[in-house]
């Protein structure tokens, strides 16, 4: 197990090398940079403000400096927020994007896991109707009109919620930007438990466990539950990705100070060193957690050996 | 002396298909008592399965039972789920083919054995885990001791069965039905199941359904047997009787279409022709189609299940009455 973890760590690294790389050159190759103001300056200012970043040297020069850096920790200096590094602006922010991101997580499973399995059961009933449909509609609206409009109800009509801002993550900031952000999930888990725990129930040793007397509590809580999750789990790894992702989209709509916020910032303002170092912490975060899920994997299907 | 464990009458199992009503059971009886070993014969679909799955009540949901089934003089036919619960596992214990997906592959044999006996005989974790071990062995499972913290898809075909076999005797039921248990085996494990089977039935005392399309497993350990088809038992009787002298043509042709390696004869004949289609049952015979005796009265009258040479424990569903006179 331990050795798994190293060798998928190690393994990890040239995929961040090829990240860092397209990235970099997708942002250099972005028309601008980050001097490009509508005041123009004066040449001199100029030129020693790109010898101070290194921009007036070769490409691969300056990617040479940067990942030197990387390589010690250091992201370097952000270009727009002069008095902050890049790690300072993502210590700051990350904070804020993970309490959103994990608390949408947690909403999309302790919601989409019991409506999934509820609807397994009552197949065809009503309720299953309900549940599905529901989730159907939660999965076709993207979130951009659906935050907007939910701002639009509870927040600027019925004042039941504050329209944006982050407020140190209160609960009532959080209200709006979290269900937003999970619906999608919430409406997939759904779906996938649905699935998934009608096919373990039809399965064989769902019927040894009828056949041997146990009451159906059992026989749902220990025979179907977790191979009914074994897919759920596996998509966890895309979902906290899309989730991530999703996270800019909905920083910006709610105006939250999270990473989503500086990713977009940095990437208007040709911040390099800012988008730079997001990039790599947001692909950074979703290697690791593949691994976690891969490795949680192996807890719910003991047939799965990690070597 | 020979109580009467499993009484099946007039048992009839329907499904409810897109395409009509299926009758995959159509009126069966069957007596069982202690200590009997029962073969249940006949090729796929003709109802074998459906039929025990009617009586552990674990019909798919588009199945309807109706007729009755009484286990040790207990009605089982629409008794609450609850109450039936109480006896699965307990007095009644059925054993599948499938021992790779018929056991949960997320849970250690330990846990499966134990719960059985934790939830029928109330058992602690600690005792449930030393009569799960003595069960193991008593199966003759090598290193019993690890296998109980082994996860099925980590033992052999072979021990899978016998971990069912275990799980299905732990809490001394009168009936164990057993619905092609060795199909899945290779032929010199399946000797040792069947063997193990023989030893355990004697001495347990326990009355054994062996559901099965193979005539080699009842001619091994039954005692007596019901050749169904079509959802009918066509002919019953004693092991060796039906044996030596079938009377239904269909048993004939399920004789005569296995391999036999003590008869010198090494021809195989097979049944011509398909079973029929259970959605659009013929009239009269269901074997009628696929029978070298077929008689007009085949085709306007369903020949009912009656004692044949006069003998009540020997009985078929056929209009001829000498037919060993014609099979040569």
């Amino acid at each position: 197990m331990f050795g798994y973890i190293v060798k998928r760590l190690l393994g990890a690294i040239p995929t961040m090398l090829l990240i860092m790389i397209a990235v970099f050159a997708l942002i250099h190759i972005a028309p601008g940079g980050p001097f490009d103001n509508k005041r123009p300056m004066p040449a001199e200012v100029r030129a020693n403000l790109n010898a101070t970043y290194h921009l007036d040297e070769p490409l691969l020069v300056q990617f040479g400096y940067y990942l030197s850096g990387v390589v010690q920790g250091d992201f370097g200096p952000s270009y727009k927020f002069k008095e902050f590094t890049v790690t300072e602006l993502i210590g700051q922010a990350f904070p804020v994007s993970l309490k959103l991101g994990i608390s949408a997580l947690i909403i999309a499973l302790l919601v989409g896991v019991p409506a999934g399995m509820v609807a397994a059961l009552k197949r065809d009933s009503l309720l299953d109707l309900v549940v599905m449909s529901t989730s159907m509609t939660g999965m076709v609206i993207p979130t951009f009109v659906l935050a907007p409009i939910m701002v639009m109800v509870f927040g600027v009509h019925l004042k039941w919620l504050p329209v944006a801002g982050w407020n140190h993550g209160a609960l009532p900031n959080m209200v709006m930007p979290v269900i937003a952000l999970s619906l999608p999930y919430v409406a997939y888990v759904a779906r996938m438990t649905r699935g998934s725990t009608l096919e373990v129930l039809r399965s064989n040793y769902i019927r040894t466990a009828q056949a041997k007397g146990l009451p159906m509590r059992l026989v749902l809580f220990r025979h179907a539950l977790k191979p009914a999750l074994l897919p759920v789990v596996s998509f966890l790894g895309p979902a906290i990705a899309g989730i991530v992702v999703g996270s800019v989209v909905i920083e910006r709509i709610f105006g939250l100070p999270g990473l989503g916020r500086y990713f977009v910032d940095g990437a208007i303002n040709r911040d390099y060193t800012l988008v730079m170092g997001v990039s790599i912490f947001y692909a950074a975060l979703l290697l690791l957690m593949n691994i976690v899920v891969d490795v949680a994997y192996t807890f719910l299907d003991p047939r799965v050996k990690l070597k | 002396m020979n109580q009467a464990v499993l009484q099946i009458e007039n048992l009839r199992v329907t499904f409810n298909t897109p395409d009509g009503e299926v009758a995959a059971v159509n009126g069966i009886d069957l007596n069982i008592n202690t200590g009997d070993c029962v073969g249940i014969v006949g090729e796929s679909g003709s109802g074998k399965s459906q039929m025990f799955l009617a009586v552990m009540g674990l019909l798919a949901s588009n199945g309807a039972v109706s007729g009755s089934v009484c286990l040790m003089g207990q009605e089982l036919i629409d008794l609450p789920v609850n109450r039936l619960q109480a006896i699965r596992g307990n007095q009644v214990a059925m054993i599948f083919q499938d021992t790779m997906t018929s056991l949960a592959p997320h849970l250690r044999i330990e846990r499966q054995l134990s719960e059985v006996l934790e939830v029928h005989r109330g058992m602690s974790r600690t005792q449930a885990r030393a009569k799960s071990l003595e069960m193991l062995q008593a199966v003759r499972i090598p290193e019993a001791e690890k296998r109980l913290r082994q996860y099925p898809h980590e033992l052999s075909g072979g021990m899978r069965q016998r971990v069912m076999i275990a799980m299905a005797l732990l809490c001394d039921p009168q009936l164990l039905i057993a619905d092609e248990p060795t199909t899945a085996l290779d032929v010199t494990v399946q000797a040792d199941v069947l063997d193990l089977f023989d030893e355990l039935r004697r001495e347990l005392g326990v009355a054994v359904v062996m559901i099965t399309h193979d005539l080699g497993v009842v001619a091994d350990i039954c005692d007596s047997v019901a050749v169904m088809y079509a959802g009918r038992v066509v002919e019953q009787g004693a092991m060796r009787e039906i044996f030596q002298s079938p009377q239904h043509p269909y048993t004939q042709g399920l004789l005569r279409s296995t391999p036999r390696v003590d008869s010198p004869v090494a021809t195989m004949v097979e049944i011509p022709g398909q079973p029929p289609n259970l959605l659009a049952m013929p009239e009269g015979c269901a074997f009628r189609e696929r029978c070298a005796y077929a008689m007009d009265l085949c085709a306007s009258q369903r020949p009912s299940l009656a004692s044949a040479d006069g003998r009540p424990q020997r009985s078929k569903a056929c209009h001829l009455n000498q037919l060993e006179a014609m099979s040569r």
